[in-house]
């Protein structure tokens, strides 16, 4: 071609999240986490499950927005370090016998230098260049999963049947004075709030501070960070980390919750879910995540009930309304709300 | 060595629809500077369309050209019902709106079609290719095809003028708009294109692959692998990465001991990233310049 | 005072009476959730949509036999509510499913479902909630487990055991062969080559003297089959799923090699792999079967397989009646509604795997002929017999006597 060079100077692909609107408001807070402590008390079993489920892809879907939303790293291959997060979890709890919680810690440290290890080769890339390197770890996943060379520890092809916990000692008998008992359900579902809470708050303190907003100059104009003495490349790989870290949490949760691991789970198919999480509830808008999680649980769903031989039409149609309505995801929604609701405080 | 110059000759056999379907995502990304996912989607429905024609008694040349015209339709309407009102739109909204595109083509294919493989005939008969058992004649016709597309776009993008408004209005939209040209229509013909040169391929492997919805899941990822390794603004690039994916995945199956099998996929995409990380744009793309 | 006396006594007796046959009309109906006097729930989940959307069409059919029976009135006057859900073939989601049926629908049976992932996933929770997981739609050997796992039945013949039955016709008619295998890398294939190898015993690494696995991911499967062919094999066992087989089909006869083909049962079918691969192509190919082919027109005149096609002539016109997954959900479907009728009015979760484990010498209409129903409480495996087939001209000659695995696991 004619052109020895191609010279770009397009605008950054990720919008900006204003800080101000980076988190709800302290009231709305409140009764969100109200609504979650209170809800399980009421409801079947089988719906408990859901909502920790529910809180699982939510903190996938938060991790993939710092990654994205944050620190403006496109990434198709969050399902890879899920994977990674949930057999390390099912592994020490089934060969190792080790206590369900503390695997959390170590899934999410062995996928912190699992994530800041692809970040470094990574650096590299961008755009959609990047979006095909992630492609392609989380293809490349199930297949290494199902490796015979892992078989012992993995499974292989068969995956591995993971052991429900129970809710500790303490609190059974706590609340046999009371004459109530904690299903198993509830308990990890009460074990997985505290989780996500801590991790969204800690995600939250990390984007408002240096480091985060080291991330967000990043994301904006990369080349404009370097040269005003921001470590480009170690943040870019910060960011890998943490947010591989989080999503290995995640999938720990997840394999506990499930009680089942096994390479069919963890195909490219979450990854793309997660990324459709995250778009639907708002790039880089943090408790958007939860948004996008229910919308990757139950619009499926939904699908199905309104035609089983076109579930997948339905689903994409829906999908399309919803980025017609409001391209932003729900973040534009909740603007939108807010926007109306301080019209008429001051009626 | 036979084994060697076998594999290397299936791997060309192979590497030619990766080359059909690369040189669509290269079209497309021209058009619009990122890459479609529904685009294997959008090739499997357009097949089958000729195939239901066939069915119906249209012969094969006649079906092959009503399913060329109606893809070129079909892509601009997608376009312009579709995407036109997502312009404005972040681009991880618009990659979204793909994969609701992808969702919407695959389950409606399914439910017309069926799921069982179908039979798809080829103008290039199937015996072996001037005696090789390894290359069919359809396999040798297939990059025939290939080759004469790529000359094509090549012709139409470096000496009409259609083809420099639509490189124009990709790379430099506003300068593009001052001199007149249409951005917004040249990113529907961008998309008629690319659909028209889908369902090429789509004719094309389906023979090789059998005719049925998924068809397309495995020979897409391919695709953008070959075109990222070709460099994603050089049609030229597409197809010579399509061969090398092709012939590299066969000998690294063969010849890396153990895993070297199972992890076929997983190899060929880290040589692409490799390639990557030592020369970005790919093999022959433009280097891309950013600036602040 | 005698009197009353004998009136008390008689008044007695006629209240204990009256209250023992009570007490025996109320034990005739027993239902647990999901059965009632006007209808039975029963659960299922097939993946309708990703990778393995396929095999969605079993669910189809089964639904549309159950539509069958409630016109024909039902089973014992109890109209069959069919609920069935779509888990992608992913196995988080069939564990969401299951757990819809089993808490939020309240089924009697979770029949049917599709998958060893899927299954293997739920398998666990149903046993420990004690709701049948019956006749599961894989044919992974572990399945027949019943003191482990007692709620949990499968139906097809397992993979190893037409592994087994192949590899026992090899080691007599052809001892001396050089084995190249290709099978698909999942449990199905994995599952097969380890039955093979187990049919081959001490041969078995002798006999066997290549193997390619391929992912389902592969656009075009022609390398391994240039590597088997390089390898010098004779004969060619293809552990394969439909698209995959008529490739490899394909790809034998383009490349003029002619092995001895062996393909798997899964797919056999004339219309979904046969015929499009292209019948001169597929002359001589050996395999194995435990039902009828829709599309064969040997069994045109089988009362059997005329009801199958006058149930798909009214009841699933649009059904593809060249598709072996038509033909298998109609057996299944079949088999569920002999349990249940054998249950009568005690509906519970705990007759209905009682049942199930009683079957004896039944035969649905699209078995082959000799091939029957048999479960008993110490073995769960329903179907365990086969019959080779060679293919011939455009359709399957059955040759040889039906051969029951007797391979105890």
């Amino acid at each position: 071609m004619s052109a020895v060079q191609e010279v770009v100077t397009a605008a950054p692909a990720i919008d900006a999240v204003p800080k101000r609107a980076m988190t709800l408001g302290t009231g709305t807070s409140l009764i969100v986490l109200a609504l979650l402590i209170v809800t399980p008390l009421f409801v079947k079993n089988f719906i408990i499950f859901q909502m920790t489920m529910l809180l699982v892809y939510g903190l996938a879907v938060l991790a993939l927005n710092i990654l994205t939303g944050g620190s403006g790293q496109f990434s198709l291959g969050q399902s890879a370090f899920y994977a990674v997060g949930a057999y390390t979890s099912a592994i020490l709890m089934e060969h190792a016998g080790m206590n369900y919680a503390l695997t959390l810690p170590i899934s999410g440290l062995v996928c912190f230098a699992f994530g800041f290890l692809f970040g470094l080769p990574a650096l590299r890339l961008s755009g959609v260049y990047l979006a095909l390197a992630t492609f392609a770890l989380a293809t490349a996943m199930p297949q290494l999963l199902k490796l015979g060379y892992f078989e012992t520890w993995t499974g292989g092809v068969q995956g591995l049947v993971v052991t429900k916990p129970d809710p500790p000692e303490a609190m059974q008998s706590v609340l046999a004075w009371v004459h109530l008992k904690m299903s198993q359900d509830m308990w990890l579902y009460y074990f997985t709030l505290i989780i996500t809470i801590a991790i969204y708050i800690f995600s939250v303190n990390l984007l408002k501070s240096r480091s985060g907003r080291a991330f967000m100059a990043i994301r904006d104009n990369e080349i404009a960070a370097s040269a005003m003495g921001i470590d480009v490349a170690l943040y870019k790989t910060l960011a890998f980390g943490v947010s591989a870290a989080i999503t290995g949490i995640a999938g720990g949760l997840g394999a506990i919750a499930v009680q089942f691991v096994a390479p069919d789970g963890y195909t490219i198919t979450l990854a793309i879910s997660l990324f459709l999480g995250m778009v639907v509830g708002g790039v880089g808008w943090l408790p958007g995540s939860i948004v996008g999680s229910a919308f990757i649980i139950f619009v499926p769903n939904i699908a199905e009930g309104i035609s089983k031989g076109l579930s997948g039409a339905v689903f994409g149609v829906i999908l399309f309304l919803v980025i017609f309505l409001v391209p932003h995801g729900a973040r534009q929604v909740a603007m939108v709300a807010q926007h109306l609701l301080g019209r008429l405080k001051r009626r | 060595m036979e084994l060697f110059t076998n594999q290397v000759l299936a791997g060309i056999a192979t590497g030619a629809i990766y080359a059909c379907m690369a040189l669509a995502v290269v079209m497309i990304y021209q058009a619009i500077d990122h890459l479609n996912f529904a685009q294997g989607e959008m090739a499997m429905f357009s097949t089958f369309i000729s195939w239901q024609l066939m069915q119906w008694g249209v012969p094969y040349w006649g079906a092959f050209l009503l399913t060329l015209v109606f893809s070129f339709i079909g892509g601009i309407a997608i376009e312009r019902l579709l995407f036109k009102p997502l312009a404005k739109a972040p681009i991880l909204t618009n990659v979204a709106g793909f994969i609701a595109l992808f969702a919407i083509i695959n389950s409606c294919a399914g439910l017309i079609w069926d799921f069982t493989i179908k039979q798809y005939p080829t103008p290039f008969g199937s015996a072996p290719f001037l005696g090789s058992q390894l290359i069919s004649t359809h396999q040798a016709g297939m990059i025939g095809v290939t080759v004469l597309l790529l000359i094509a776009l090549y012709v139409f993008f470096r000496y009409t003028r259609m083809g420099l408004a639509m490189r124009a209005a990709a790379s430099v939209p506003e300068s593009a708009r001052l001199v007149g040209i249409n951005t917004s229509w040249m990113i529907a013909l961008g998309w008629g294109m690319a659909a028209a040169i889908g369902s090429i391929a789509g004719m094309l492997i389906a023979p090789v692959v059998f005719l049925e919805p998924n068809m397309m899941g495995g020979v897409l990822i391919y695709g953008f692998a070959a075109a990222v390794l070709g460099g994603l603004t050089s049609p030229f690039g597409a197809v010579i990465g399509g061969f090398l994916v092709g012939i590299f995945e066969n000998l690294a199956g063969t010849y890396i001991p153990g895993v070297g099998n199972e992890l076929k996929l997983p190899i060929a995409l880290a040589l692409i990233i490799t390639v990557l990380v030592v020369k970005p744009a790919g093999l022959f793309g433009r280097p891309i310049v950013k600036r602040v | 005072m005698l009197a009353r006396r004998k009136h008390l006594i008689a008044a007695v007796a006629t209240g204990a009476i009256a209250f023992a046959s009570t007490g025996s009309a109320l034990a005739q109906k027993k239902y647990d959730s999901g059965a009632s006097d006007t209808e039975i729930k029963i659960g299922n989940i097939m993946p309708y949509s990703g990778p393995a959307s396929a095999y969605g069409v079993i669910g189809k059919t089964e639904a549309a036999y159950f539509n069958k029976i409630n016109a024909e009135g039902g089973i014992n006057g109890r109209k069959i509510n069919f609920i069935t859900y779509d888990d992608g073939y992913s196995p988080p989601k069939a564990v969401e499913q299951a757990r819809k049926l089993v808490e939020s629908d309240e089924v009697l049976v979770v029949f049917n479902p599709l998958g060893t992932p899927s299954n293997t996933a739920i398998e666990k929770y149903m046993n420990s909630k004690k709701v049948p997981q019956l006749f599961v739609a894989t044919g992974a050997t572990k399945w027949n487990e019943p003191k482990e796992f007692p709620w949990t039945m499968g139906w097809q013949p397992s993979y190893q055991s037409e592994a087994r039955i192949y590899a026992k016709y090899l080691l007599k008619e052809k001892p001396g062969a050089k084995i190249g295998v290709f099978y698909q890398n999942d449990d199905f294939g994995k599952d097969y080559l380890k039955g093979l190898k187990d049919g081959l015993g001490a041969k078995a690494a002798s006999m066997i003297i290549a193997e390619e696995g391929y992912e389902t991911s592969e656009p075009s499967i022609d390398s391994h089959i240039v590597k088997l062919k390089s390898s010098g094999a004779d004969v060619f066992i293809s552990i394969t799923t439909p698209k995959f087989a008529a490739q490899a089909i394909k790809k034998l006869a383009e490349m003029n090699w002619t092995p001895l083909h062996i393909v798997s049962n899964v797919s056999a079918s004339v219309g979904g792999v046969i015929k499009p691969a292209g019948f001169e192509n597929a002359q001589g190919i050996l395999s194995a079967a435990y039902a009828k082919d829709g599309a064969d027109a040997q069994w045109n005149d089988d009362p059997g397989m005329k009801k199958f096609y006058d149930f798909l002539a009214k009841y699933d016109p649009d059904a593809n009646k060249l598709d072996g997954s038509v033909v298998y959900g109609y057996g299944a479907a079949q088999t569920l509604v002999q349990v249940l009728k054998q249950c009568g009015d005690d509906l519970t979760h705990e007759n209905v795997m009682k049942q199930a484990a009683s079957l004896k010498s039944f035969t649905p209409d699209t078995l082959l002929p000799g091939v029957t129903i048999n479960t008993s409480a110490t073995d769960f495996a329903p179907i365990k017999q086969l019959q080779m087939m060679r293919f011939k001209g455009e359709k399957w000659e059955l040759f040889g006597e039906i051969i029951t695995d007797d391979f105890t696991n």
